[in-house]
């Protein structure tokens, strides 16, 4: 890579009582392209999600975004600076419509001061923001249907368009994927694919085949630990991930 | 707006409203002057019930030190013009505007943090804490509290003396500055809860931690409904020293804030207007309790119980349901309503 | 240490161990149960209009008390199994409001059966003597009997928690409530047991407190609020926790409100006397913004 990193952490570790949940990652993701995290389960993949966008602070170490020092900034501070997140378990508003949802997401970073008390017919640069995030992900068609009565992987979609409409450098989505059908994985794929040409998108999942289909670049995290870091074609070559993952067929 | 259930949807709500507001004004000229006197009270009241249903139906915070803000407004104006000396209402309507703000804003900057039972506990223990200070010190007459001089309607120079107006129209001035401040008190949170400010209070309101994460400071916006509350609080206490001429310890007290409480679930929770009608209601229901018995008390308690237990979306919510499910409701009446998981109570113990 | 602070100290003892009572109920009931109670203090209103009732007919303090624990247990019981068991999974706000309602009604309903007169329970003949305490100072024998009661009852409360079975199992479900479900163990009959215990508990207080304070309408609503106090203090759901800050909030409170209107002379007396009549709330306010899970709490 010849781009600096934009998002990096130093030895980043976080506790939870006595237990590590991520141990001493040093890890670095390009302004570009799509970066797949992966690991079996417990291996500490939310938990440093919610690290890299606040939502958790770290026992130790520092997270670098753009070489400024973000450590310990409160989670509402990282949308602002260009880092948006998307949740494992769907996390939208499902009594509001689907524009309302991304037109939430816009105002967010958009509106301060009086404006704030301006109503929403008012403010028709957030209604185009949120039109354009709808647009990309391809829920058009459904712009005023309430969230709450979309189909699950529409819900998925419209999580990631909440996360778009932002307007970010950094995209960190944790596992996107959870249960969508076949026919939704691809659509998705290739959203993915987009967005990983304009931004830099941070990914975690669980289905392999899906991950070395389209990431850049992969990273394994075992027990908290980074175990390897590199293209998946180094990744599929690594002996340690072999042995301590891949080999096992009980991953799914 | 499809999601903005708490307003008026469509023109035949703003109607319904309107001819609610013509109906109270004229009421006055219909009526015996007991009743002129008790609406304005309820008016009160509703005003009271608006300012908390920002907080509540707004944004999902129980505060039970909105009372406090409600009589804080009230001795403000006792502070300004003790008994003897009256001032004008465009001074104290104001001061007690934005004491109550401050009080509102610095209580609020200390509880915000909290969630859930904590919050609860904190705006209690603010509460009380003003409630004690004006209970037990000197400072404003003491357990018995003090008679005030009522603000003189004064306005841009214009001053309007009610005993000016024949002895049985003397309420009429105050019941008609109820009745305006009303209005005003409606549309400005009716206009506040449609604006993006109430927007992100929803949101807020559904889920806090991903409006975080969308990058909303939501304790700034929280913090600001509650002043705003405060503020609003202060003007319904203002406007019963107007009414009553009369301040003591018990307009702080935290029952003000669960009777506030209480009129907004029973009017609604989900509909601004539930606010003004769960007020009504209550003061009617006290009202119709005292003719039937003197255990005014017994039977609010009672019908509160009743609509704790049944009447979960209010008053104003039982037109959103379907006819069918009136009769299957019926038909189960026998099963408690909503024996379900107690998924709720953990969540709100993760909250605190 | 002279005579008045020494009895304002025993006063205070006193007040906070009688707080324990209330609320370590209090705190049971959030912490298994997730129930805001403000009910609580009502509680302890019908313990006192109890034992004043007995004691008018039989005369006896000694049966009266006793009789009021089962009427306290028998009322928990059954507020827990026909009102608040339909209301653990609703929102605060409907807690709050149910509990609201109950005040009203339980005060209506004291009225109606009693009235609102004042009344005093007199003091037992067996302990209305004063016991030298220094040469000087001689305390009420009753309010020692006070404290031993509440000490006594503290004990077994605490070996109830902490060394039976039962109590092992109160203890986690107040820490994880999700752990009554997993273990497969009757929830529904380890609410009932913590509700009415602890609603006995304050029932009792009422009871010992009824002959210090004499008896009168809502004589529980200002110690519901400082029992809150004292549970935020102490740390949702922990009974020990409980015990310390009543203790604490007991003192603090005598002692503000006995020294509180000694300072209205000084400069600015009339600011002063105000805090020390706030005393209890600041502290619990600086308790929360540095210790936001109490002095004991361990949920985070």
């Amino acid at each position: 890579m010849i781009d600096q990193p934009i998002l990096q952490t130093e030895d980043v570790s976080r506790r939870f009582g006595g237990l590590f949940a991520v141990r001493n990652v040093t890890f670095a993701l390009a302004p570009r392209g799509l970066h797949a995290v992966i690991g079996p389960n417990g291996a500490g993949k939310s938990t440093f999600v919610n690290l890299l966008s606040g939502q958790v602070q770290p026992s130790a170490g520092r997270i670098l975004l753009r070489g400024q020092d973000v450590s310990g900034l409160p989670a509402w501070r990282f949308p602002h600076l260009g880092v948006t997140r998307s949740f494992q378990r769907t996390n939208i508003f499902k009594s509001f419509s689907v524009h309302e949802n991304v037109r939430l997401a816009a105002q967010a970073t958009r509106v301060f001061g009086k404006d704030i008390f301006s109503t929403v017919r008012r403010t028709a640069h957030l209604n185009d923001v949120a039109d354009r995030a709808i647009e990309r992900v391809g829920l058009a068609d459904q712009r005023e249907t309430i969230a709450g009565i979309l189909s699950h992987g529409a819900q998925r979609q419209l999580e990631i368009a909440m996360t778009l409409a932002v307007e970010p450098q950094i995209i960190l989505l944790d596992e996107p994927l959870a249960g969508m059908g076949q026919d939704e994985s691809e659509r998705m794929a290739a959203l993915m694919g987009g967005l990983a040409e304009d931004h830099a998108v941070l990914l975690i999942e669980h289905d392999m085949d899906f991950v070395f289909q389209v990431a850049d670049r992969m990273t394994v995290l075992v027990e908290g630990k980074i175990l390897a870091t590199g293209t998946p074609e180094e990744i599929r070559r690594n002996a340690a991930v072999q042995a301590a993952y891949l080999g096992d067929n009980d991953v799914h | 707006m499809s999601s903005s259930h708490m307003l008026p949807q469509s023109w035949i709500g703003w109607c319904a409203l309107a001819v609610g507001a013509l109906v109270l004004a004229i009421l006055p000229f219909y009526v015996p002057s007991y009743y002129v006197g008790l609406t304005t009270v309820a008016m009160i009241a509703a005003m009271l019930a608006l300012s908390v249903h920002l907080l509540v139906g707004g944004a999902g915070m129980v505060s039970l030190c909105h009372g406090a803000f409600y009589g804080v407004g009230a001795y403000t104006v006792f502070f300004l013009s003790p008994e003897g000396s009256p001032q004008p209402t465009w001074l104290t309507l104001p001061a007690a505007m934005l004491v109550s703000g401050l009080c509102a804003l610095v209580v609020g900057a200390l509880s915000i943090r909290t969630k859930g039972f904590f919050f609860l506990m904190v705006t209690l223990a603010f509460g009380q804490m003003l409630f004690t200070v004006l209970h037990d010190t000197k400072l404003g007459g003491g357990t018995d509290g003090a008679y005030l001089a009522k603000p003189i309607l004064s306005l841009f120079g214009y001053t309007f003396d009610p005993m000016s107006l024949p002895r049985s129209q003397r309420s009429f001035p105050a019941y008609y500055v109820a009745l305006g401040q009303l209005v005003v008190t409606y549309l400005a949170l009716a206009f506040l809860l449609r604006s993006l400010f109430g927007r992100v209070l929803h949101g807020i309101k559904l889920n806090e931690h991903r409006m975080e994460a969308l990058g909303y400071n939501t304790g700034l916006y929280k913090l600001g409904a509650f002043t705003i509350a405060g503020v609003f609080a202060g003007a319904a206490g203002h406007m019963w020293s107007l009414q009553s001429g009369f301040v003591n310890p018990e307009l702080l007290a935290w029952h003000k804030s669960a009777e506030a409480l209480l009129m907004i679930l029973l009017g609604g929770i989900n509909s601004l207007a539930g606010a003004i009608i769960g007020a009504f209601a209550f003061t009617a229901l006290g009202e119709v309790a005292l003719s039937l018995t003197d255990r005014k008390l017994l039977v609010q308690g009672l019908v509160v119980l009743l609509a704790v237990i049944v009447l979960r979306h209010g008053i104003a919510g039982i037109r959103l349901r379907d006819p069918r499910r009136w009769l299957q409701s019926i038909r189960s009446s026998g099963k408690w309503p909503n024996l379900t998981v107690r998924k709720p109570v953990q969540e709100a113990r993760q909250n605190d | 240490m002279s005579a008045a602070l020494l009895s304002q100290l025993l006063n205070g003892l006193q007040y906070g161990l009688l707080l324990f009572l209330i609320a370590s109920g209090l705190t049971l009931v959030f912490g298994v149960l997730g129930i805001i109670n403000l009910a609580h203090g009502s509680l302890f209103m019908i313990g006192a209009y109890i034992v004043f009732f007995v004691v008018s007919k039989v005369g006896s303090l000694w049966i009266a008390i006793p009789v009021a624990v089962i009427c306290g247990l028998a009322l928990g019981a059954l507020l827990e199994r026909f009102l608040f068991r339909h209301f653990y999974d609703r929102e605060h706000l409907d807690q709050v409001l149910l509990t609201f309602a109950l005040i009203l009604i339980f005060e209506e309903v004291r009225s109606l059966l009693v009235g609102n007169d004042f009344h005093s329970v007199p003091v037992p003949a067996i302990l209305d003597f004063s016991v030298p305490i220094t040469g000087t100072f001689s305390y009420a024998a009753y309010r020692l009997f006070v404290i031993a009661m509440c000490l006594v009852v503290a004990a077994v409360l605490f070996y109830w928690i902490e060394r039976t079975k039962m109590g092992a199992i109160i203890r986690a479900a107040a820490e994880k409530p999700e752990i009554v479900d997993i273990l497969g163990i009757d929830a529904r009959r380890i609410h009932l047991v913590v509700f009415a215990v602890g609603a006995a508990l304050a029932v009792m207080a009422g009871g010992l407190a009824a002959p210090l304070t004499s008896v009168y309408p809502n004589m529980g609503s200002g110690l519901l609020i400082i029992s809150f106090v004292v549970v935020v203090v102490g740390g949702l759901g922990s009974v020990s926790g409980a015990f310390w800050a009543a203790l604490l909030i007991g003192l603090i409170d005598t002692l503000g409100k006995a020294y509180g209107s000694s300072l209205v002379s000084l400069p600015l007396g009339q600011v002063l006397a105000a805090l020390a009549s706030m005393s209890v709330y600041i502290v619990m306010v600086a308790i929360l913004l540095f210790r936001p899970t109490g002095l004991f709490g361990r949920r985070a």
